[in-house]
């Protein structure tokens, strides 16, 4: 790929970028800044294949020229500083980019063959293919069963209540909530633990049958005990999904992930595998980031 | 003094009260090294002693000013020889409508008998002593409090919490004058109407299916006996309302939900404020837009497809009435519309829902308690709408469900039944209370089973 092409053609913005890093972060000086992404950020046959992304807010650049690939049936972990645009890469995959009014995205973004920016794609199947998990649980002020059969109702997915039923039940059940709410299956979901919210959110998200999942921070909002549960849940998903996961937490991604991407102010500055990028980093600012000397 | 100016003085001594109190916390704070040594902040003292100089005073002042007009009288009519005290109440009423007037000057005293002057000059002797009195009993009631106010404090002296509590009394008060003047309305109106049912059978006028309240004023009078069944001008009112729900509620939800997640925020800043004017224009004006513009208009095209539409019809007044209820619906919706979490959007178009089917399952659930105000709060200013009723729906109580035919509404018969010269011992004028009530109670249940529907239906989000 040409992205070091790139970015030389907008050197005044790198070295604006490359104050701020010195100004905010007070980093080494020694450390290179990222001119083009290092390690193995492609895959053979992948799911999704992004290339060249750039996202701009109006007149502010968010992402630069940012190409990776998702395999299949593949954890992918996106972590970076606050900031650095991997929330929003990662709402650039199943357009949620969309409802931004001054949000624009360029570059070539497909899942396999379908172009996802294609003008004449129909986001509301996209969607459908590629789920998403949001970083605070927001399950509907519906009851539990209503949350889950939300995403078929609307895709049609079921002709009859018993189908529903079952859609509804397997779907609790891979998301290992169903022993703590069979019971009360039409009780307010809003009314479950914030752990327990989150798990619904991810039933949700897969009665609808995904390919992908998008899980954007799913954790943040949780205490350790249901973390802990949300990790191995996506470790039993990542069986039969494909998950791309935005998290702060550099335990969870080495606990959770195939492979890592790391982000840092709008670039992808490096993806390898997640043991690779943990253990020997190959660029300083990635290493900065994993030792915890800013981020 | 008079009472306007002895509040005035009130006022400026409250505020020397003030000045001393926050001075005295002051000078007690400096030998101590300043102002975080005292208890509470210096305006707490001041404020302390402010309360004790107002609140005493003026219920001194309040309490005096309900009494002393009585007092006053009593000691005249007291004063009067035993000859010439009155046989009964209303003779003595009309005594003292004669002293009053002797005593401001409206009727000379040679006119009148020599006890009356004399009682006139006794009333007028007492009145200035009672201003003296007061003035000087106030005043000093003042000043005794903020001298109170202003010794007590100390640097340990609880002030702030004393002052908030204060604070927390009045603003239960202030709850408090709403509740009671709901109460005082609905007494004023259920003791008038409990003398109207005395007079006309409770049952005639609930079932009774003629309007017509021309009574005799005279023994003699020739005119209709009168009859005073409600139904027709609860059906008038039910029928216009109606059918100016029908008219604002799709119209303003649609819009609401247009302004709240469609519309670019440059169009939304422009088109809601434009909205509200509707809300602004006077009543009347659209009681002559609905007379002299749309009347005609539905008339016109009634005929032209061989429909017979009175001049004046329901349908006129109806749909007029809509377009001004239109902005009830849609600012209150496009609030609570807006006010649904970002997260429950993202959570429903993320599974790959449209925007309308978002609105539909998620937006409209969450804000449906709040979408049933605006909707009660227009229902409400339907049912109570008279201007545009009167001008062009008329003054016929006819019992008719055809919205071309002219009808009549409940507040429109109050208005006339209430307006010009009347006698409230007759069946005709009480009867307009007996409508205030049956409105009034109308109403309340609209909004029991409002509130009622919100419950049962409402999706909580937090």
């Amino acid at each position: 790929m040409d992205t070091a092409e790139k970015f030389d053609d907008k050197a005044p913005g790198n070295m604006k970028l490359a104050d701020q890093i010195e100004g905010e972060q007070a980093m080494d000086e020694t450390i290179r800044y990222p001119d083009q992404t290092v390690g193995t950020p492609y895959v053979d046959n992948p799911k999704m294949r992004m290339r060249d992304v750039e996202v701009f807010y109006g007149e502010k650049q968010a992402i630069h020229g940012v190409s990776l690939d998702i395999g299949k049936n593949e954890v992918v972990a996106l972590i970076g500083p606050s900031g650095c645009g991997k929330s929003t890469f990662l709402r650039c995959l199943n357009r949620m980019n969309d409802t931004i009014d001054i949000c624009q995205v360029k570059g070539n973004l497909h899942l396999e063959d379908q172009d996802l920016y294609d003008p004449k794609l129909d986001v509301v199947e996209l969607r459908a293919r590629v789920g998403m998990v949001f970083q605070k649980p927001n399950p509907f002020p519906k009851s539990i069963y209503d949350n889950v059969a939300y995403g078929p109702r609307i895709h049609g997915l079921a002709n009859k209540k018993y189908d529903l039923d079952e859609i509804v039940e397997t779907s609790l059940q891979k998301a290992g909530l169903w022993n703590e709410v069979k019971d009360r299956l039409h009780s307010p979901g809003t009314g479950l633990s914030g752990g327990q919210q989150q798990r619904l959110c991810i039933a949700r998200t897969i009665a609808v049958s995904p390919e992908v999942v998008l899980m954007d921070e799913p954790c943040s909002a949780l205490d350790p005990i249901a973390t802990a549960k949300i990790e191995e849940l996506i470790a039993e998903l990542s069986e039969s999904y494909t998950i791309a996961i935005v998290t702060h937490s550099m335990q969870q991604a080495a606990r959770v992930s195939n492979r890592t991407a790391y982000f840092h102010l709008g670039r992808l500055v490096e993806m390898n595998d997640t043991d690779t990028v943990f253990t020997k980093p190959e660029h300083d600012l990635t290493e900065a980031y994993i030792t915890g000397r800013f981020g | 003094m008079q009472t306007g100016n002895l509040l005035l003085l009130l006022v400026v001594m409250i505020a020397g009260a003030y000045y001393m109190g926050h001075r005295r916390s002051f000078a007690l704070a400096r030998p101590l090294g300043g102002i975080r040594h005292l208890h509470s902040l210096p305006f707490y003292y001041a404020m302390r002693t402010a309360i004790w100089c107002a609140i005493p005073a003026l219920v001194v002042l309040g309490v005096w000013l309900a009494f002393d007009d009585t007092l006053i009288r009593n000691m005249v009519m007291g004063s009067l020889p035993a000859a010439s005290q009155p046989v009964d109440g209303s003779a003595a009423n009309l005594m003292l409508n004669q002293i009053s007037n002797v005593a401001s000057g409206a009727l000379s005293p040679a006119s009148v008998s020599p006890e009356i002057a004399a009682a006139a000059e006794k009333l007028n002797s007492l009145r200035q002593l009672n201003t003296m009195a007061i003035t000087v009993v106030v005043i000093v009631v003042a000043m005794l409090g903020t001298a109170w106010g202003w010794v007590k404090i100390s640097p340990q002296m609880r002030a702030r919490q004393q002052v908030e509590k204060v604070l927390q009394t009045l603003f239960m008060l202030s709850a408090t004058i709403a509740i009671l003047t709901t109460v005082g309305i609905l007494m004023s109106v259920l003791f008038e109407s409990i003398r109207f049912f005395g007079k006309v059978p409770a049952t005639d006028f609930l079932f009774g299916l003629h309007w017509s309240p021309q009574t005799a004023l005279r023994a003699d009078q020739v005119a209709s006996e009168g009859a005073f069944g409600a139904i027709p001008l609860f059906v008038g009112t039910l029928l216009i309302s109606a059918i100016a729900l029908l008219v604002a509620v799709p119209v303003g939800l649609m819009s609401a939900i247009y302004l709240a997640e469609y519309a670019p925020a440059r169009v939304r800043a422009f088109a809601k404020p434009a909205l509200e004017v509707l809300a602004g224009v006077p009543t009347v004006v659209y009681g002559f837009f609905a007379a002299l513009t749309v009347a005609p208009v539905i008339r016109q095209i009634g005929e032209s497809i061989g429909l017979d539409v009175a001049s004046e019809s329901a349908l006129a007044a109806g749909l007029v009435m809509g377009v001004m209820i239109i902005p009830f619906v849609s600012s209150l919706a496009d609030d609570v519309i807006t006010a649904v979490p970002q997260a429950l959007r993202d959570a429903s178009l993320g599974l790959g829902a449209t925007r309308s089917e978002t609105i539909k399952k998620v937006i409209f659930p969450a804000a449906l308690p709040g979408i049933m105000g605006g909707i009660l709060l227009a229902a409400s200013r339907a049912i109570g709408e008279t201007m545009i009723v009167v001008m062009a729906a008329g003054l016929a109580a006819n019992l008719t469900a055809n919205p071309l035919d002219a009808v009549t509404t409940v507040t429109v018969q109050i208005v006339t039944l209430l307006t010009g010269d009347q006698e409230f011992d007759s069946a005709k004028t009480l009867a307009a209370f007996a409508l205030g009530l049956m409105l009034f109670i109308t109403t309340l249940l609209l909004n029991v089973i409002a509130l009622h529907i919100v419950k049962k239906y409402r999706e909580q989000y937090d």
